[in-house]
């Protein structure tokens, strides 16, 4: 364990981080995809964070565990004159939830920046270590 | 002599080496400050330094260790060296539902605390040194 430790902590956090940005960024790309590659509506997609110690180790950074799709039910909207609706003229429409998307990218946001801080920080404190007894 | 030099450096030596490990687990408490079921973790510094100075260094410094690669493989230490810091955690003042106990406020205030403290700690060595190299000059 030393300072430089501390380096792969934040830069784990920072790519952890900037991962959910891309989720949360293709979630809101593709809340109207009617259809995606099969055919089907686009479903939300959640990651899920882990920390990430070394065997042995009790402190770590973090990393992505999964990515996993959100199960729920398509949004139902009535639109007879669209292409793909069904034979009652309703669209399955993506289970994006733009709201809880946009919390989640300024989380995601936030985090990083923190993040970005501490390296930062650690940094000019690991330089200033450099020029002990100057 | 240089015994006596070392001993004059070495409570600051400990004191840089604890601040370095706080640091990293503050880093690794704001890093983890989205991860579900995460316990945040600190350590009481004056405990951990009062050790270091009175039994000698903590674990990690004797640089001699096992590495594991392994979560199944028992930690091992050269000769020695003292238990590892006491690592303990957090009381949350405001729980969350996914039992993260990271509160963000504090860790960075913490955190930022402990910089200061830590650039203190290389400005007293700093001046301890210069004051050595004083002494060891010359009158001219």
């Amino acid at each position: 364990m030393s300072l430089f430790n501390v380096f792969n902590i934040s830069g784990s956090a920072l790519s952890a981080q900037s991962q959910r940005m891309n989720v949360t960024a293709s979630n809101l790309a593709n809340a109207d995809s009617v259809a995606g590659p099969d055919g089907q509506p686009y479903r939300a997609k959640q990651l899920t964070f882990e920390m990430a110690a070394e065997p042995g180790q009790q402190i770590g950074g973090v990393r992505v565990a999964g990515i996993s799709e959100d199960q729920s039910e398509f949004r139902r909207l009535f639109d007879p004159k669209n292409p793909a609706a069904d034979d009652q003229g309703y669209v399955n429409m993506p289970n994006v939830d733009t709201t809880s998307e946009m919390v989640n990218m300024i989380s995601a946001a936030r985090s990083y920046q923190a993040n970005v801080e501490v390296l930062n920080t650690n940094k000019s404190l690991m330089l200033k270590t450099l020029t002990l007894g100057q | 002599m240089i015994d006596r030099l070392n001993a004059s450096l070495n409570f600051m030596q400990q004191s840089l080496n604890l601040r370095a490990e706080r640091q990293e687990v503050l880093s690794a408490n704001i890093a983890n400050a989205d991860t579900p079921g995460y316990k945040a973790r600190d350590f009481d510094f004056r405990a951990e330094l009062d050790r270091a100075v009175n039994q000698g260094r903590a674990e990690g410094q004797s640089g001699l260790s096992l590495s594991m690669t392994s979560s199944r493989h028992i930690p091992a230490q050269a000769n020695g060296s003292v238990g590892g810091i006491d690592m303990m955690y957090r009381n949350p003042t405001q729980p969350s539902l996914d039992g993260n106990t990271v509160d963000m406020d504090m860790e960075r205030v913490n955190f930022a605390d402990n910089a200061v403290h830590y650039q203190a700690d290389v400005q007293f060595l700093t001046s301890r040194l210069q004051g050595l190299k004083n002494a060891m000059q010359r009158e001219s």
